[in-house]
């Protein structure tokens, strides 16, 4: 049994079918590259897996535990989506920092809130409560030196360039631990000399605990980066395997075609 | 010059009574026309449609028809004459404020990026923190030069109570004409100014503090 499952995926906006039968499956600690021209419906997997879109139909596995299954008409309460959400975690292409905070309590926000409401259910001591939000800031001090923002912990994000925010929006979306990390196009948004930096963070993040979804253009980096590349076109995955095999020896016309106008 | 501080001193009663009104307003449409925004903004159709309408009516008739509506409408019609006259002018300016505030409102929740409310909620945090933790900061960041503008225009709105014969600057001004004394009506004019003044002042230095992100 894998550590993710993703069983046949649905996705259709109106009358356009986005995504049409998405089946992968990942194993603890893999990383994944999805890899594919605008409107092949990468983005739109992406956002089904953290429920910002609920798919239509398919069925989604995480370490044996079924934590979506379609059914139709099916709506959520925002209680059931924050459950779902909680295993993945999600870069932005556009950063999405929140601008009135400083980098540090970017990554300490939510963490904090979901403490006031733990401490509120457990009825927890003022000096329990102090000694949690003291291992949050901790954990962001952390996450801020693995990303090499140790010194900008108080700048607001108007005060950082493109890089350094999404360097942010990394260490926040690493606060809560989740289990899936997911990057969409985490780059696309950056001057091609800020790019580097992000791409050498995310690579930095690989160990055998965090599994990484990472829809990226960036081919040089999915080839160096990836245990398994995904090419979709046209709402389903086109062709998929090792690094090697899709770029090395791709068999798909459509990935031949993909990946001679990338060059 | 015994004249003068008669006049001073009558004028800044009904001041008082102006600065009330307006104080009263401010308290009360401020959050109501955020409650009313929601409304407008309801993915229900139903709700949408009761709320788009109820500010569509207010903001489509002059605030003097509704001045005289909430003060003889509740006497005349259902035999339950209104407390005070000026209890009726609170309530028609709440109301009318409220209204016109929603739509400030609106346009500024609108206007942050559905990005910042996605980033929430993939960082599990439910609606309620989303927004006010999150949006409701950059919505006043936003709509303070509209807010501003709006407030403004309220400071000298007050001046219709005087159509239901509520005693404020404007209506006091007035009894001097039956002594022939025209001038005190034009006198009014430095307390608004005043008054103006030193809100155009402080919706400045909220602005210059707000200054330190950008949205």
């Amino acid at each position: 049994m894998s550590f993710l499952t993703v069983k046949n995926i649905n996705k259709s906006f109106g009358n356009t079918e986005v995504l049409r039968g998405i089946d992968f499956s990942l194993e603890k600690g893999e990383v994944v590259s999805i890899i594919g021209s605008s409107g092949s419906g990468k983005t739109t997997l992406l956002r089904c897996l953290n429920f910002l879109e609920i798919a239509d139909v398919g069925e989604i596995t995480v370490d044996g535990e079924t934590v979506f299954k379609a059914e139709r008409g099916q709506v959520f309460s925002d209680k059931e989506l924050r459950d779902k959400r909680s295993r993945f975690g999600l870069v932005f292409q556009s950063f999405n920092l929140f601008p009135q905070y400083t980098a540090l309590d970017n990554l300490t926000l939510a963490p904090r809130l979901r403490l006031d409401e733990r401490a509120k259910r457990e009825k927890m001591s003022a000096a329990q409560k102090r000694e949690e939000t003291a291992k949050i800031r901790a954990r962001a001090d952390e996450l801020l030196e693995q990303v090499g923002l140790t010194e900008k912990a108080g700048f607001y994000p108007c005060q950082l360039s493109g890089g350094q925010q999404q360097r942010v929006a990394i260490a926040r979306a690493l606060m809560l631990s989740p289990d899936i990390l997911c990057f969409d196009e985490p780059t696309s948004a950056l001057d091609p000399e800020l790019t580097g930096e992000v791409l050498r963070v995310i690579r930095s993040l690989k160990d055998s605990e965090r599994t990484m979804i990472i829809v990226t253009h960036e081919m040089e980096f999915a080839r160096h980066v990836s245990d398994k590349v995904i090419f979709m076109a046209d709402g389903v995955i086109e062709e998929a395997g090792t690094p090697e095999e899709v770029f090395g020896n791709p068999q798909s016309e459509k990935t031949k075609a993909f990946l001679a106008h990338d060059k | 010059m015994a004249l003068f501080w008669e006049v001073t001193v009558s004028l800044l009663k009904g001041f008082g009574t102006t600065c009330s009104i307006f104080g009263l307003t401010l308290v009360l449409a401020l959050p109501l026309g955020l409650l009313i925004s929601f409304g407008t903004m309801s993915k229900f159709r139903p709700i949408k449609a009761v709320f788009k309408t109820f500010v569509w009516i207010i903001r489509g008739v002059p605030l003097m028809l509704q001045l005289f509506v909430v003060f003889y409408v509740p006497g005349f019609v259902f035999g339950m004459p209104i407390a005070s006259r000026f209890v009726a002018t609170i309530i028609a300016f709440v109301i009318n404020y409220a209204c016109y505030f929603s739509e400030i409102y609106r346009a500024g929740i609108e206007a942050i990026p559905v990005g910042q409310t996605e980033a929430g909620e993939v960082l599990g945090m439910t609606k309620w923190q989303i927004f006010r933790k999150v949006i409701f900061m950059q919505v006043v960041k936003r709509i303070i030069p509209p807010m501003g503008n709006e407030i403004i225009t309220l400071v000298k709105d007050t001046a219709l109570a005087r159509v239901i014969a509520v005693t404020e600057i404007i209506w006091r001004a007035e009894q001097f004409t039956s002594r022939a004394l025209i001038w005190p009506l034009f006198y009014t004019a430095v307390f608004y100014l005043a008054f103006v003044g030193a809100l155009t002042l402080l919706f400045g230095r909220a602005e210059k503090k707000l200054g330190y992100y950008k949205v």
